[in-house]
């Protein structure tokens, strides 16, 4: 598999801004130091709580606002830096579909207006017929009706605009989606229709999609690899049958034991964590982890762990940023595969 | 008898094209102790049935009908000043968004304190205390510093934790819950779900827990309402309905969820889809609500409201082709 998109060490910090003069009197750490990469034709998920800077990698990828540091590379050309004039061919190869298709679609505009804008931007139609001919063909793709292209956004239900807002992406026709939430505020029957579509069209045309979401099971159902971010960091990174059969990070594990299953009397291994997530203005020193985790100790406190490949995962590359597993296995309580346990399967 | 018997209730609101018929013939009871969920998708009126039993819909242009009766007397025939004194009192109710439904601009203490006072006539003093206690309660650190500050100075999840404080703290026979957990993350959801299954023993009050998620519904409820446009489809305890739903809509809504764990157990499959819309509820349905999504429709379900029938023991269900034996063949 040949890489797409390559990012590394991104970095995104916010000031704050405050005081009798305004100055900058902090930095809010939103994404601070992540790195990952994604395949040709590949979904990777990544998933967090909110504030944990899922969200805003996504925007830093597509250029909506500069980043703080780092490196994000398309397909071998190094985008980040790239000025707005050549990064804009750059922009038709990555679209992106957001969480709310109430406000995402221009209400002043009709389907096929907002259809037809990406094809016209990109010079993508040779000629008004052929504009036509591809806007009536986005509309087969995501099984809308050809005839509705006349209508009005407000014409049409959530689910309805959703594929509309993914119409939109695909018209430019990318390599790479980012879904931002895109099925987080559909009703779950027609969230597993947008979740089918978007399955049948990454088969189709080979899309990569990098799927942002704090919902595990959509995420477990639809991704090729997986990626856990906590408080601007990623914490593990695996394909996604090792990491949920076999989390090797703390927080990973919590979170797959905090899903509700809808299995009553389910017998499930529990890892409730106390307090809330630390805030990104001061995150805590060593572990950004440590003030939540069950298994903290004294180096966790004072030492950074680094992502490193996990010799006990179930796969390879499995990556894992914990001091866990530098200690003895009967030690480690990430050790074994706990998976089938924490989601009483 | 039951603590709270619901029984045709019927909320509609007068809009400028039509009646939205919200509410539509809805009955169910509710025991004392006892956890009922009310599942469904948005718009199916589960909030709206929440809102009617506290009558807390405007009228107009609400019009809400049927009896809703708590502990024998029908609430719907009370007077606004008695309805107060059961308000926050007898039944007291969660809302889904912490951040708007707390008063941003009183602190906790007098938030907790304000219906101590108003219902059991305790000084500022004593309400402050109280309010103490319930923020120890409820799980919050330093309750003595916490009870003076600010809504905005507290997390997602100790807000939700201050409007449980506040909604247990008359002593509630019955406590409504409105999507609870749905604005928060998954751990502070389960810390929140966690205390609700704790309160609830040490407690003792009754829950009416409405969600759309199942996944909550199957954490900690004990019988389960699914609704429909308006209409209650199926009820039943919740293993029943986990295990064997009977009605077609409950199948879909299981069906088109995907299960954590399918990775382990190699049994990824397509979801399943429910097709089409929920119907517009401005128009009267003659047959069975389902019937334009159902794969099992005849003309008699286009035709024929079916009726809810005892499909098992405590288990109900609204559908023509639902037989005793099990749910239809799919």
């Amino acid at each position: 598999m040949s890489k797409l998109l390559d990012v590394t060490d991104l970095k995104k910090h916010f000031p704050i801004r405050g005081g009798f003069f305004g100055g900058v009197t902090g930095q809010v750490y939103a994404v601070d130091g992540v790195s990952f990469h994604i395949d040709k034709g590949e979904t990777l998920s990544l998933v967090g709580e909110s504030g944990c800077g899922k969200s805003t990698v996504g925007k830093a990828i597509l250029r909506l606002f500069g980043i703080t540091d780092g490196q994000v590379v398309l397909d071998g050309q190094r985008i980040d830096d790239m000025s707005a004039g050549t990064l804009r061919p750059v922009r038709r190869r990555m679209q992106v579909v957001f969480q709310d298709p109430f406000t995402s679609l221009n209400p002043r505009m009709r389907v096929k207006d907002i259809l037809a804008e990406p094809i016209r931007n990109f010079g993508l139609a040779k000629n008004s017929a052929d504009l036509d001919e591809k806007v009536a063909k986005l509309m087969d793709t995501v099984r809308l009706p050809r005839d509705a292209v006349g209508r009005w956004p407000h014409e049409f239900s959530g689910g309805q605009r959703q594929r509309i807002g993914i119409a939109r992406a695909l018209a430019a026709e990318p390599d790479l989606i980012i879904c931002d939430e895109a099925v987080s505020a559909l009703d779950v029957s027609v969230k597993a229709q947008i979740v089918n579509l978007l399955q049948d069209l990454q088969a189709e045309l080979g899309l990569a999609l990098l799927f942002i979401s704090h919902d595990l099971a959509i995420v477990e159902h639809m991704t090729h690899r997986v990626a856990v971010m906590y408080l601007g960091k990623i914490v593990e990174v695996a394909p996604k049958r090792s990491l949920f059969a076999a989390p090797k990070h703390p927080y990973t594990e919590a979170l797959l034991s905090a899903v509700p299953v809808p299995m009553p009397g389910a017998a499930r291994q529990r890892v409730i964590l106390r307090g809330d997530v630390p805030s990104p203005i001061n995150p805590p020193k060593g572990c950004r982890f440590h003030t939540r985790c069950p298994y903290a100790f004294d180096r966790c406190r004072v030492e950074e762990p680094l992502l490193r490949a996990i010799p006990t995962a179930l796969e390879a590359g499995h990556t894992a940023a914990c001091h866990l597993h530098d200690r003895p296995e009967a030690e480690n309580p990430l050790a074994i595969a706990k998976g089938q346990a924490l989601l009483a399967v | 008898m039951a603590l709270l018997e619901v029984e045709n209730l019927q909320t509609h609101f007068r809009t400028p094209d039509g009646v939205n018929r919200a509410v539509d013939g809805v009955s169910f009871e509710v025991a004392a102790g006892e956890t009922l969920a009310i599942v469904g998708e948005s718009g199916c009126g589960k909030s709206v049935t929440a809102m009617s039993i506290l009558r807390l819909i405007p009228e107009p242009p609400g019009k809400i009908a049927g009896a809703i009766r708590f502990q024998g007397k029908d609430l719907l025939t009370l007077s606004e000043p008695e309805m107060r004194d059961i308000r926050g009192n007898e039944i007291s109710m969660i809302f889904q968004e912490p951040m708007t439904s707390l008063n941003p601009v009183l602190n906790v203490g007098r938030q907790i304190g304000e219906t101590l006072r108003l219902h059991q006539g305790l000084s500022a003093k004593d309400a402050e205390a109280k309010a103490v206690e319930m923020l120890t309660l409820v799980g919050i650190p330093e309750p003595g510093r916490r009870v003076r500050e600010y809504p905005h100075q507290l997390s997602g999840g100790m807000r939700q934790r201050v409007m449980i404080a506040i909604a247990l703290a008359c002593n509630p026979k019955l406590l409504i819950a409105d999507e609870p957990t749905t604005a928060l993350d998954v751990t502070i959801q389960a810390q929140i779900l966690e205390l609700m299954r704790d309160l609830k023993h040490r407690v003792g009050a009754a829950i009416v827990l409405i969600t759309h998620d199942l996944g909550v519904v199957a954490e900690v409820a004990e019988r389960v309402v699914v609704m429909y446009a308006g209409k209650k489809v199926e009820e039943a305890p919740v293993g029943q309905l986990f295990r064997t739903p009977r009605h077609p809509y409950t199948q879909g809504l299981l069906g088109s969820m995907p299960k954590l764990g399918s990775s382990l157990t190699g049994t990824e499959t397509r979801l399943a889809e429910i097709p089409g819309l929920v119907p517009s509820l401005k128009q009267k349905i003659p047959g069975c609500v389902f019937a334009s999504r159902c794969s099992h429709a005849t003309d008699l379900c286009v035709k024929v409201a079916p009726a809810l029938e005892l499909k098992a023991p405590g288990h109900i269900a609204a559908c023509h082709y639902a037989t005793k034996e099990g749910a239809i063949a799919a």
